[in-house]
Formats: structure tokens, C-alpha cells, sequence
């Protein structure tokens, strides 16, 4: 939210009640009532509504939004994802990111391209439960922008100074490389 | 003459037995009835069972009622922003029931609306035996049954004294839907006005659903702004890195 222009021309929907969320709080200008889903003090742009929580999903299921980017624990190479519970491990509940994963018109994933320890995130088929089944229409990582498509996962970009060779052995599941040469970012 | 439904704290939360399911508002703390939540630590209920969106943060809101041991079960969609909340429940001390955020307002709507409950193909993948599904048209649903409680405990920015209220920002979250669907519905506010000072076109919930009314007496930091979640003046970096966010992991 941060680093969007002033100015851009988009409605950011934040679960616990706003359609038109804006940057953080300046520092001395919080607003005790006013708050993103992750708790930080939030602003709003003109335009803006709040609402409850019912609404606030109905946007969500009734299809009104049109991106979202969440995170991920795993991503298939049919789009699944797995972003919300390690069995045993990581289990503080799912939030509003099953609604989202699910009901979004497109869902990008933002995530590491690999875990701390060095294990591939995008793979053939999910080892977690999923957040949502064949929900994912693009991965970008700090290695590579990934398309997910009928034919499987096509790299899109490379980022700066990463080699391809890196990136194919990253990811575990298969990679469509299209010729020629890629753009970075 | 229409009758007040003022009265002090202790007598608004007298009667709230042991065991009994709290349904309780707020999203972290904006909206989080805390003198309400208060008075219950001071009177010593126990053995309760809070629906609320999340367990709020160590030290604040419901968090002290769990920390206290005086919560056997939570009914939530979220409580990573309480890592105490987390500990408890893989000790074996807390009991934890999750649902997907909008799907928990939608059961407590139902509950509310005098409806067993609602269809959905949210969470379809992961039906474990004893969940029922239905087809209809062609489609398949899960079948989440309505979730009620004995006492709702809801936050207002402004009521009048016959009940009806007024939120603000995104302290209205899980409040409105919440206090459908108790028997008993306990609402604190900040500001009281006498009846009719409220424009019936800006009541947010009318006076029907609430029963009880307390004027809060003071706004207690845990009702302000939280430094831990607001940007740091110099260090604008720091801060951001050090704010748990659900896209951390």
C-alpha cells in the first residue's frame, strides 16, 4: 500500500471492514479505530466505506474483488494452494484467506521461491492442506514470475542477476521456458 | 414512557453463568468490548467458550480471560496475533475450533436469524467425516449449521438508551452479527445520548437486539492507539519488518 502513487485508480478491500484502504498511519496520526487486518494503524482514500464483517465477505464470496496476493507455504503446478495450517506445527487458523484464495477473480501469489531451509515451494502436487484447490493465476518470488497455466507453470521473469539454471532447480515441479531471451525485473 | 436500558457494569454482566458461550465483537481491538471483558475476569466467570474473529494480543481483551484460565474453548478464525492463545492451544490448556472468517459471521447470522444454518462450497475440500454436504442444481455445498450464544458482549462507539447503536471504522467488524445471535446481548458504549438524538437513517443496529447498556465510565489505553503497531517516528523499515502480519508466513 506504501508504494502505490497517490493518485492510483484502485479500491484496496481490507477484511475487517474497508473498501478503499490507503497507506499506513503516519507515525502520531493513528487513528485508534482504524487498523488493517494485520492490526497496523491504516488510512483511507476518498471514496472510501466501511463496513462489518458480513458485508465485508460478501464482497469477498459474491466475487467483488478482483485481485488478491497472498502468501504461500506451497503452490502446485495447477495452482493450488497451501498457505494456511502445517499440521502439528503452524496452526493459527485460516482467517479471511480461504474466502479469498477461492472467490477472487485472480489470485497472485507473493511468496519466497524456496523455504528457509532451502526446500522448493512450487511443486508438482501440495503436501499441506489447501487453502483453496487451482486457485493461483500467477506466482511472483524473489527468484522468478510464474504463470500458472492449463499446460502447467510458464516463467514469465527473471529477476536480476538470477540464473535460469537456478531457478529450474528451485522450483520441483516442471517449468515451461519460452524462448528467447527473458525479461528481468 | 419508554425504559432505559442503562445499568451499571455489574449488574449488565450479573447472571452470566459458568459455561456459558460467549459471542464477543471486536477485530484485535478495535471493537473489543474490554470493561465488559473486565468486569467478567473481576467477577471470576470461568469455564466460558469465546466465538471471536481472533484471541486478540497478550495482555489485551479476551486474551486476559485465556491467560487468567478462565476460557476452556475459543471459537475464532485467526489467533496468530497472539502467541500465548498458540501455546495454550498446543498444550492441551486451550481448546481452539477455526472457520473461515466470513463463513463464522455467516454461522452466527444464521444463528441469529433464526435459520439451522447455511450452505457453502468454502472449505468443500477439506469436508472431514461427520461434516455433511448437500448437492443443489449441480453444485455441492458443505452444510454449516448456525452457532448462537447465551450472552453476546458487543462494543458501540454510541447508543441511545433504548439500545440503539452507532460504530465507527473498522470497529464495527464481528459487533452487528454478534449481537443477533445471543440470548442475552450486553452492549458497552462510549458516548450515550438521550432518545432521539440518534437519526433513525444512521443507526447502524436497532435497539431490538440489545438488552443491556453500560456507559463506559473511562477510555483505558487498551482502547488507544497500540505503539507496537504503530510506525516508528525515525525508523520506518524497522517498524514495518517487526509487524506480525498474516503474509509473514
Amino acid at each position: 500500500m506504501d508504494y502505490l502513487p497517490k493518485d492510483h485508480p484502485v479500491f484496496v478491500h481490507s477484511e475487517n471492514g474497508i473498501w478503499g484502504m490507503g497507506a499506513r498511519a503516519p507515525a502520531g496520526k493513528e487513528d485508534r479505530n482504524l487498523i488493517d487486518a494485520g492490526a497496523s494503524y491504516a488510512t483511507i482514500v476518498p471514496g472510501a466505506a466501511f463496513f462489518d464483517s458480513l458485508t465485508s465477505f460478501s464482497i469477498i464470496r459474491g466475487g467483488r474483488i478482483d485481485i488478491t496476493f497472498l502468501g504461500a507455504l506451497e503452490v502446485s503446478q495447477a495452482g493450488d494452494l497451501a498457505n494456511w495450517i502445517i499440521p502439528g506445527k503452524m496452526t493459527p487458523g485460516i482467517g479471511g484467506g480461504m474466502e479469498l484464495a477461492q472467490k477472487s477473480r485472480k489470485v497472485v501469489v507473493l511468496t519466497t521461491h524456496v523455504t528457509k531451509t532451502g526446500a522448493a515451494k512450487l511443486l508438482k502436487s501440495c503436501t499441506l492442506p489447501l487453502t483453496a484447490p487451482a486457485c493461483v493465476a500467477m506466482i511472483i518470488t524473489d527468484l522468478a514470475v510464474i504463470e500458472v497455466t492449463d499446460a502447467g507453470l510458464v516463467l514469465k521473469e527473471l529477476a536480476q542477476g538470477v540464473s535460469l539454471d537456478r531457478v529450474i532447480k528451485s522450483t520441483a515441479a516442471p517449468l515451461i521456458i519460452p524462448a528467447g531471451v527473458l525479461p528481468t525485473f | 414512557m419508554l425504559t432505559s436500558k442503562v445499568c451499571s457494569c455489574t449488574a449488565a454482566c450479573a447472571g452470566i453463568k459458568d459455561g456459558a458461550r460467549l459471542l464477543v465483537g471486536g477485530f484485535g481491538q478495535p471493537g473489543t468490548p474490554n470493561t465488559l471483558i473486565r468486569q467478567l475476569l473481576a467477577q471470576g466467570s470461568k469455564n466460558l467458550t469465546l466465538v471471536k474473529n481472533d484471541a486478540n494480543e497478550p495482555g489485551l481483551g479476551v486474551s486476559t480471560l485465556i491467560e487468567a484460565g478462565r476460557v476452556k474453548k475459543m471459537i475464532a478464525s485467526h489467533i496468530g496475533l497472539n502467541p500465548l492463545a498458540v501455546s495454550m492451544m498446543h498444550e492441551g490448556r486451550l481448546e481452539i475450533e477455526v472457520y473461515p472468517q466470513g463463513i463464522l459471521a455467516e454461522k452466527i447470522r444464521a444463528g441469529g436469524a433464526g435459520l439451522g444454518g447455511i450452505l457453502t462450497d468454502i472449505g468443500l475440500h477439506l469436508v472431514t467425516e461427520g461434516e455433511q454436504t448437500v448437492e443443489l442444481e449441480g453444485l455441492s455445498y458443505k452444510i454449516e449449521p448456525a452457532l448462537r450464544g447465551h450472552v453476546a458482549l458487543i462494543h458501540a462507539a454510541m447508543a441511545d438508551e433504548v439500545g440503539n447503536l452507532v460504530f465507527t471504522k473498522t470497529a464495527s467488524n464481528f459487533n452487528p452479527v454478534m449481537a443477533m445471535a445471543a440470548d442475552l446481548v450486553i452492549v458497552e458504549t462510549e458516548q450515550l445520548v438521550p432518545v432521539g438524538k440518534i437519526d433513525p437513517d444512521q443507526v447502524h443496529l436497532a435497539g431490538a437486539f440489545v438488552d443491556r447498556l453500560v456507559l463506559i465510565e473511562e477510555l483505558t489505553p487498551d482502547y488507544g492507539v497500540l505503539k507496537h503497531h504503530a510506525l516508528q517516528k525515525q525508523n520506518r523499515t524497522t517498524s514495518r519488518t517487526g509487524n506480525c502480519s498474516r503474509a509473514d508466513y
